[in-house]
């Protein structure tokens, strides 16, 4: 007993000053800045590994995809070459926290704009309007869009997400959710036959069509709509305009389409127009 | 404290999610390890081979893997998903029940081996004693042996106990509405990782801290006294 407490307690001080220090440096005065980190020739950018398309580490250890790309534009604009770049992985739930201690200089992962997070950190873009879509075998016919879902369709979503949270509250009468803690898994239970759709953000379906060509299809057309921006420090004002006018940049010379044609072409997902970057 | 106002409802049904979840793998858990136990001090050897080889496998796979193996390979591809395929909620129970059933024989495999424990704590005296009497090996397990086996080791089950209330967590993964997956929700919602991930662990507290004081109790209580 007595052991255990003299471990548990330096344990939980540090635990207490680690949420502590979490706190002060998201208030912190001393602008480090994305635009100083890059000066340096250093950046650390948070990506997602497990989104074909989007982002993925491939198995050489490199990484590819339509965030990885604009990612790695941003970096080129600030400045910073490809091999300046260290590629963090950013889970969903630890985003914000991974931004406001610092870990990471800025984030593109799939990152939806919204307003509970721009209170915590800022966005630049959004680079991606995206909208919530639904993925299903390639030989189904009767699911065409959210309003097919009837007569008790089953339906897999990642696990707490927010389109998970979205088909709970707005179409629990028609569909019964299955939630995984992967989309690779929900993928998995449709191509078993244990699922009839996927639902979440057509571009993320998109990818999953594009490795899975003539199995899986995207079908219908986004019943919601969100944006994909970068995040990065909320107080960060100088950096956020850089990489607005670098996503401006990208659009405008064409990598911006070039991208998303080579990333998320080949799923015959029909590319979206360029959103207008929010200088809020 | 926004959060607990506008979470309050959802956090009382998950965490009653998670109790149910604990509770009925726990009987679970509890019938079959006593049965792992029994077979593992018997005198039949290929019960013995057995329940040896159960409890080292399962015991050893991670939970997390036991928990997707009952949903991917029982109810995907084997096509027992404990439910009737009609039912307009059949996702939900085959998950929660799947989920019982993967917590059951994963902890019965520790329940299993304090058991067995237990029984080594009984001087061989006493199941010579019950044999002189008359008793076969199966009556005097339960007369004799079982109920001195489980008196002394009434506080190793209350940490399997305390372990599983904590193991239910893993549910999420396959979509049970427990508070693990409840909190996924909050924390995207509200981008509040420490704040959200606090209440939580203070809600399993007051789950697992009358546990252990009642188990602790009860250890003393009934504990056999020589």
């Amino acid at each position: 007993m007595k052991l255990k407490s003299l471990i548990a307690l330096p344990a939980l001080a540090l635990i207490v000053a680690g949420a502590a220090t979490g706190c002060s440096s998201a208030a912190g005065s001393e602008a480090q800045g994305v635009e100083a980190r890059a000066e340096a020739g250093q950046l650390t950018i948070g990506i997602v590994f497990d989104r074909p398309g989007i982002s993925q580490k491939n198995p050489d250890g490199s990484f590819s995809g339509f965030d990885v790309d604009v990612a790695k534009y941003v970096a080129g604009k600030l400045g910073v070459q490809e091999s300046g770049i260290k590629w963090q992985e950013a889970p969903t739930a630890q985003r914000e926290n991974l931004l406001q201690n610092g870990q990471v200089d800025y984030i593109v992962a799939a990152y939806t704009i919204n307003d509970a997070r721009k209170q915590k950190i800022s966005f630049a873009g959004p680079y991606l309007t995206v909208g919530q879509s639904l993925l299903v075998r390639a030989d189904n016919t009767d699911i065409t869009g959210p309003e097919s879902l009837n007569g008790g369709k089953k339906l897999c979503s990642t696990a707490g997400s927010v389109p998970a949270q979205n088909i709970k509250k707005n179409y629990s009468k028609d569909v019964q959710l299955q939630e995984y803690d992967t989309n690779a898994a929900c993928v998995e239970a449709l191509k078993s036959g244990a699922v009839d759709a996927i639902s979440t953000d057509d571009v993320v379906l998109a990818g999953y069509a594009a490795i899975n060509a003539g199995k899986l299809k995207v079908v219908g057309k986004p019943f919601t709509k969100d944006s994909y921006g970068i995040g990065l420090k909320k107080d960060d004002t100088a950096g956020r305009a850089k990489i607005n006018d670098a996503i401006d940049d990208m659009i405008k010379d064409g990598s911006w389409a070039k991208a998303f044609a080579k990333n998320l072409g080949p799923s015959g997902y029909q590319q979206p127009a360029a959103p207008a970057v929010n200088r809020y | 404290m926004e959060i607990l106002t506008e979470y309050g409802d959802q956090l009382l049904t998950a965490f009653i999610r998670t109790i149910q979840l604990a509770a009925l793998s726990a009987v679970g858990a509890l019938v079959l390890g006593t049965l792992l136990a029994a077979m593992r001090v018997s005198p039949v050897w290929a019960l013995r081979t057995v329940a040896t080889a159960y409890v080292n496998i399962v015991r050893n796979t991670p939970l997390t893997l036991v928990v997707l193996f009952a949903s991917f390979g029982l109810a995907q591809q084997l096509g027992i998903t404990l439910v009737d395929a009609k039912s307009p909620t059949s996702i939900t129970d085959s998950s929660f029940r799947l989920a019982v059933l993967a917590f059951s024989l994963y902890t019965a495999t520790f329940v299993c081996e304090s058991i067995r424990a237990g029984v080594n704590t009984i001087p061989v005296g006493q199941s010579e004693a019950a044999r002189s009497l008359g008793l076969g090996f199966t009556q005097g397990l339960r007369y004799i042996v079982l109920p001195q086996a489980f008196r002394a080791v009434i506080g190793p089950l209350g940490s399997i106990l305390i372990a599983l209330i904590k193991n239910t967590t893993v549910a999420s993964v396959i979509g049970v509405a427990e508070a693990a997956l409840l909190m996924k929700e909050v924390i995207e919602n509200t981008s509040a990782l420490i704040v959200v991930g606090l209440i939580f662990a203070l809600g399993f507290m007051c789950l697992t801290l009358p546990t252990g004081a009642a188990f602790s109790h009860l250890s003393k209580k009934l504990a056999v006294r020589t």
